[in-house]
């Protein structure tokens, strides 16, 4: 099946929920839903047997650095308001097709539900996506850093206003 | 003939050999050296590498143990047990996290021992020098480092080259003396 259709067979099978299909300069179409429905789409496309998509290739977290640009007291770049996005990228062994689903979450509290219950690969993509981003995965059992150190306290690595801290337990990170 | 009149000489005659600055005489069935010589002769020409490997140096590294360049050739074997190695290899990127499991197994060596640092990162943090929030810049600001090989990655050779560098530097160590004379310091 091509997006269009699974757009419309999703859009059949939820009439008052508000999906639509964007696309960038590059790459390929793709469906943006809000988070509070993620859940239900990700259920849909997983089980309907039309679908079937059975396996999630990706999770990508991306900061849009869309908010207001702040200077802090010591004159650092801060980002206030704006989203996060996460990209889920999912493939269907069965029927053969694939699609990418987009959503964007608030980026002073950034919380989805997780799909660990519906592709276990989900498990480390979201401890990757909450280690570099600080997206909060609601369900997931085990969400803690998988790159970073544990005792890692500096912030989110991947976020546009991250700065790099002086030191880590001593050691002395910048050049 | 010949060959028989050679082993005659060997057997008679008494040959001086001379490596440099070192003597060794050979008389039949001895074989007479200082100690310390003697000693770092053979630490240099048996140094086991402990084995681990951090990035994409760790695949020249293992390329360098391989059949084409031959580390056994110097004397060089992976030793899985960092109390009987010799010299450490570090053959890759330190991120902060690893810096202080490396730091554990340099501890965990007997004396003496030695470390190679391979490649830009263990050197400086290389390509991760400016943004390497992850990146320790350098393997020396947590042990202390004999040769360094530049390079990303460097090729067998330049390992190798190191490898004979260091096995130069321990040709120049006199260490019975050393603890003598800390002794009469004393």
């Amino acid at each position: 099946m091509t997006i269009k259709e699974i757009f419309d067979l999703l859009k059949n099978r939820f009439e008052n929920i508000k999906i639509y299909i964007e696309k960038f300069e590059v790459g390929e179409e793709y469906i943006v839903v809000s988070p509070d429905v993620l859940k239900q789409i990700l259920q849909e496309i997983r089980n309907n047997p039309r679908l079937h998509f059975d396996y999630l290739m990706c999770i990508s977290s991306v900061d849009d650095a869309n908010g207001e640009i702040k200077k802090d007291e010591n004159g650092n770049k801060i980002i206030k308001g704006g989203t996060l996005s996460l990209y889920y990228h999912l493939y269907s062994t069965t029927r053969n097709h694939k699609i990418a689903i987009k959503t964007s979450v608030d980026r002073e509290n950034p919380a989805v539900p997780t799909a660990i219950d519906l592709w276990k690969s989900a498990d480390w993509h979201e401890r990757e996506a909450f280690d570099m981003m600080g997206i909060k995965f609601e369900g997931h059992p085990n969400l803690k850093r998988i790159l970073m150190p544990y005792d890692w306290n500096a912030g989110f690595p991947l976020r546009k206003d991250f700065i790099t801290p002086e030191y880590y337990n001593d050691l002395k990170i910048p050049y | 003939m010949n060959t028989i009149n050679e082993k005659d000489n060997l057997l008679n005659n008494k040959i001086e050999y001379n490596s440099k600055d070192k003597n060794f005489y050979f008389e039949p069935g001895v074989i007479i050296a200082k100690a310390d010589e003697l000693f770092s002769w053979a630490r240099k020409s048996s140094l086991w590498q402990l084995t681990f490997g951090l990035a994409c140096c760790a695949i020249e590294m293992m390329s360098t143990s391989a059949s084409n360049y031959d580390f056994d050739r110097f004397g060089v074997i992976p030793r899985p047990s960092p109390r009987q190695a010799d010299v450490m290899i570090v053959s890759g990127t330190v991120t902060l996290k690893m810096a202080s499991r490396i730091k554990i197994l340099y501890e965990q060596m007997s004396e003496p021992k030695y470390v190679i640092s391979m490649g830009s990162c263990a050197t400086c943090g290389g390509p991760y020098w400016q943004h390497g929030y992850h990146v320790l810049k350098g393997v020396d600001r947590i042990i202390p480092v004999d040769v360094y090989v530049p390079g990303c990655p460097p090729r067998p050779e330049a390992l190798l080259d190191g490898l004979i560098t260091l096995q130069k530097k321990i040709e120049k160590e006199y260490l019975l003396k050393e603890k003598n004379d800390n002794k009469r310091n004393i």
